[in-house]
């Protein structure tokens, strides 16, 4: 489970700080979307992650001579319902073209991809600063590509390996324009993106099987200087943290090549991630001449207004949408709505859990507690969890209607998280009931004070403190099981006689 | 009985005349006998023939034998064949069995068609001379000293000299009816779509089709039947109800109105080829037609607008050729770069890598919009151009080709020379137009071919128009005499 927002302040200075002054970074995202659907973009062949070498690449794939591209129109919908969750134009006509260059895993010598006309027009993305500022961001387009193969270089004696299973696996690409101002509001794009397209179940937003990878364009200037600085490419960036530390390096190191009295290259540089430096890959001479034109293999796609509005009934509640609703239906924090929001699967937990009548905030509380440190110890998904949102329910129940204490809900926990027992049922068996008659706690307040005659004596004659000793003695002797709010005002009567 | 079209071998099957199997070893004998002068083969599959001739009688003794039953057959070497080597008669695939079949081989099989083998071809069907191949030339059987036209040379010279019934072929922009016509033969090129391409090795996506080539216009409808369909594995094709062919061959032409576009009439055009093509027409009048002039003022950009687009596609199309995955590769790359240059460099032949020269550079960043978008323009035009005419007329006619049959080697030196043969085919491919190339006529002993032009899906119209003609002429019925043994 991560946070949408980290919990560190958001500095919108460049460090070193005496840079700040003189220096402003623009940044612009463009992001690999591996669509989740069942086969590859123009071929039948599936595109699931993992499989042995070769075996999920069929003739298609392969580029044998004599075969033909055909569209799946899943990736379409895919990629129209991400289209309208960030309120783009979907245009009426969309074309397909091909990128010519020649690599050993791009099997036909070109890649499939959309250069003019793409499938999603220009639309915007509102990100939340950890300020509370709120940031519109705007994507200039987003469209369909497929992936290639990959080359393996270890294991093969004086050559490389060629692995075709992703050959041909759908890729949304989602360009932004140059909004961004620093590494720390990239990454909260991008973890804002990162949600989106997981709330729209259209990709599974795996970082390490590439699912979700992304170039980042970085220059600087003078902050008031309006022309933008030459422009790099860091190719290579597919975990957050990278992300951002590459982003920071660049900006670093360009600022000190400026100072320096030198001159930033147009190029692209490739992000080590062990010496965490980016470092020279082809530069603006070499940049090769894709000789885009329009696939004739592949019709135009034409998107009806009809179709569009099909697709808008299938589109599920937003991030941004569900996350003020917490807010107002739930009255919880911007804090907890956040946390709670992240993912869908989270949202959907702690609602199901809520929709038990538990109170709302005594379930986030729970959930973002206890349920996240257990999962994030085990290593867990929220769909992983030992405890559904049922079994929780049952337990908060319990807490809500003072059956059990708080203190003692957690040994409860412990073992709903390790056995398929309700809470109920353990309740029942450890004899876990708190203790809510009254005559029964007067009882044992009567024979703490007894049994403890000197500090009573110290008490009466100012020693307030001593008041949480007999507390902590009551409560030992009940198990823990007297409810503390009861004992509290029992206690204080007692004392006060 | 190898000089039988289609239609009399299916009835001689049907009566029992004759099987499968007596057929199937009559081609083969021929081939066996003839194809060391034309070299019209590149493979030829006798096991797998007689094989299939086998099964072919079995259709006929149980009574589920379809018309094209037990007919023997050849594919040009640009179907995709599954088991059989496919080589598109490049050094790059010489080594390629394909592992599946074509839409078309596959619906050809189901429609139980003997494979005697695949024919020889141009590079890629790049060439209209069939002399870019890496299985050296194909001769002309009317002239052995000529060309049998391209690309689909191999299977005209093979048809014309009855070492097959029929055959196919594909047209770029005319490799069907070019050779058809320099071979004496009918020839058809499907409308854009009307036939699935998968399968067929690509040249220019644009522009390939694949067509019939036949002895007759009834067998060329007749393979159509089988061959025209709606393919959900092409995205170009076009899914439309098939018509049967047959059923409209012997309507009447009484009111059909065939334009001339006056600039296939030129004044540059040979007075023979000019005479043979007028008898043809007084032939139309005679049969009921109305003819008319019609005008295609921008027909003279065709050639420079095909060599962009035919070789923009084919740059690109090409490029899966890098010695990596099939096909050919050099012996000992050093890196990567080495690989790919010498395996393309030692795997194409001269005209494909002219072509490929030609297409990458119209693509590039500083030539697209000067050639390629502007081609593209103009071949909106065009097809404007044919749709206006066709407003006006039914059908165009015009020669297919505006010589006879070349000398071996006339033009090999001479590529733009070589291109001009193609003068009156081109334009059909850009507008994505059926057209149909039938015997006309000889000059000094070869055949001349006479092109009708339909408006897209008018297959039927061409093939009715096409058989009506060859109801009343006897030019198809010709024979190479060398080969008539």
């Amino acid at each position: 489970m991560t946070s949408a927002i980290s919990k560190k302040s958001l500095p919108n200075q460049l460090q070193p700080s005496d840079k700040a002054d003189t220096w402003e970074s623009v940044i612009g995202l463009e992001v690999h979307v591996q669509l989740s659907t069942q086969s590859k973009l123009f071929s039948g062949a599936a595109s699931a992650y993992g499989a042995e070498a070769n075996t999920q690449a069929c003739a298609v794939d392969l580029a044998l001579p004599g075969v033909l591209p055909v569209l799946n129109a899943e990736a379409v919908n895919m990629a129209i319902k991400f289209g309208l969750s960030i309120q783009a134009n979907i245009p009426h006509y969309s074309i397909f073209a091909r990128k010519n260059y020649f690599y050993p895993d791009l099997p036909k010598g070109y890649q499939i991809s959309q250069h003019e006309n793409p499938i999603v027009g220009a639309g915007h993305l509102t990100i939340s600063l950890e300020n509370g500022e709120q940031k519109t961001i705007r994507i200039t387009r987003a469209h369909l590509e497929e992936d290639a193969g990959k080359s393996l270089h270890e294991g093969f004696e004086n050559m490389s390996g060629i692995d075709l299973n992703r050959a041909g696996t759908p890729l949304l690409e989602i360009v932004s324009e140059p909004d961004l101002t620093s590494p720390k509001e990239a990454v909260v794009y991008l973890k804002t993106l990162h949600t989106l397209v997981r709330y729209l179940d259209i990709s599974d937003g795996n970082l390490q099987e590439g699912s979700f990878r992304c170039d980042a364009n970085v220059s600087v200037r003078k902050t008031h200087q309006k022309q933008l600085g030459k422009r790099v490419e860091i190719k290579n960036l597919n975990s957050f943290r990278f992300i951002e530390k590459a982003i920071q390096y660049e900006i670093d190191r360009q600022i000190d090549v400026l100072e320096r009295g030198g001159s930033v290259e147009q190029e692209t540089r490739l992000y080590d991630t062990d010496k965490q430096e980016t470092r020279p890959m082809r530069s603006k001479e070499d940049a090769k001449d894709y000789r885009y034109f329009t696939d004739p293999d592949l019709c135009p796609v034409v998107i009806t207004a009809d179709f569009i509005e099909k697709i808008k009934q299938t589109l599920p509640e937003l991030p941004q949408q569900r996350h003020a609703r917490f807010q107002s239906e739930y009255k919880l924090s911007l804090y907890d709505a956040s946390l709670l929001t992240s993912t869908r699967e989270l949202a959907d937990y702690y609602e199901e859990v809520v929709k038990e009548k538990i109170p709302a905030k005594l379930a986030a509380n729970w959930i973002m507690g206890e349920l996240a440190a257990a999962l994030n110890k085990s290593n867990l998904t929220i769909l992983e969890s030992p405890i559904n949102a049922k079994r929780l329910a049952g337990l908060l129940q319990r807490i809500a209607d003072q059956t059990i204490s708080s203190t003692i809900a957690k040994d409860v926990f412990e073992e709903l998280w390790v056995s398929q027992k309700t809470s109920d049922e353990i309740i029942q068996e450890k004899n876990l009931q708190q203790v809510t008659d009254q005559s029964a706690i007067s009882k044992l307040i009567d024979e703490i004070l007894l049994k403890y005659p000197e500090q009573l004596a110290d008490y009466k004659s100012g020693k307030d403190k001593l008041f949480g000793f007999f507390v902590g003695q009551v409560m030992k002797a009940s198990g823990g099981k007297i409810n503390p709010q009861q004992l509290n005002n029992l206690l204080k009567e007692k004392l006060n006689q | 009985m190898h000089n039988y079209t289609i239609t009399e071998l299916s009835n001689a099957l049907r009566a029992k005349k004759v099987s499968s199997t007596e057929l199937t070893q009559l081609f083969l004998a021929r081939i066996d006998k003839f194809d060391k002068i034309l070299n019209s083969f590149i493979t030829v599959t006798p096991t797998l023939a007689l094989e299939q001739a086998k099964q072919a009688d079995l259709q006929y003794q149980k009574g589920s034998a379809g018309p094209l039953t037990g007919i023997p057959f050849a594919h040009k070497d640009i179907f995709c064949t599954a088991g059989i080597k496919t080589s598109c008669a490049s050094k790059m695939l010489d080594n390629f069995i394909a592992p599946y079949d074509a839409t078309l081989v596959t619906r050809l099989n189901q429609a139980g068609t003997v494979l005697l083998g695949k024919t020889n071809m141009d590079e890629f069907a790049m060439g209209s001379s069939n002399e870019n191949s890496f299985y050296g030339a194909v001769k002309n059987p009317w002239d052995i000293s000529r060309v049998p036209g391209g690309s689909s040379g191999g299977s005209s010279a093979a048809v014309a000299a009855r070492l097959t019934p029929a055959a196919t072929g594909t047209d770029t922009g005319g490799s069907i009816r070019q050779p058809a016509a320099l071979c004496n033969l009918t020839g058809l090129k499907p409308t854009y779509g009307r036939i699935s391409r998968y399968g067929l090795i690509a040249f220019a996506s644009s522009l390939d089709q694949a067509g019939p080539m036949t002895q007759t216009a009834e067998d060329a409808a007749l393979l159509m039947n089988a061959m025209a369909s709606f393919d959900d594995k092409d995205s170009t094709s076009i899914d439309r109800a098939v018509p049967n062919y047959l059923s409209t061959l012997n309507d009447s032409l009484e009111g059909l109105k065939i334009g001339l576009p006056k600039e296939y009439f030129s004044e540059d055009l040979d007075p023979k080829v000019a005479a043979t093509i007028q008898a043809a027409i007084k032939l139309y009048e005679n049969l009921g037609a109305k003819i008319s002039s019609v005008s295609l003022p921008n027909c003279h950009l065709v050639i420079p607008l095909y060599y962009i687009i035919a070789s923009a596609e084919c740059s690109s199309n090409l490029a899966r050729y890098d010695g990596v995955r099939y096909g050919y590769r050099c012996n000992n790359p050093t890196d990567l770069k080495d690989l790919y240059e010498r395996t393309r460099g030692e795997g194409f032949g001269n005209e494909v890598k002219r072509r490929l020269l030609m297409g990458t550079y119209v693509l590039s960043a500083g030539s697209y919009d000067a050639y390629y978008a502007k081609a593209q323009k103009i071949r909106g035009l065009l097809i404007q151009e044919f749709k206006e005419a066709f407003q006006q007329v039914d059908v165009l006619l015009g020669p297919t080709t505006p010589t006879t049959a070349f000398k071996l080697g006339e033009k090999v030196n001479d590529p733009v020379s070589m291109y001009l043969s193609d003068i009156y085919t081109i334009a059909i491919n850009l507008a994505g137009l059926p057209a149909i190339s039938i015997p006309a006529g000889f000059i000094d002993g070869l055949p001349l071919g006479m092109q009708l032009i339909g408006s897209p899906f008018t297959e039927a119209k061409l093939l009715n128009t096409a058989h009506r003609y060859q109801q009343e002429t006897d030019w198809h019925k010709k024979v190479p005499e060398n080969f008539n043994l």
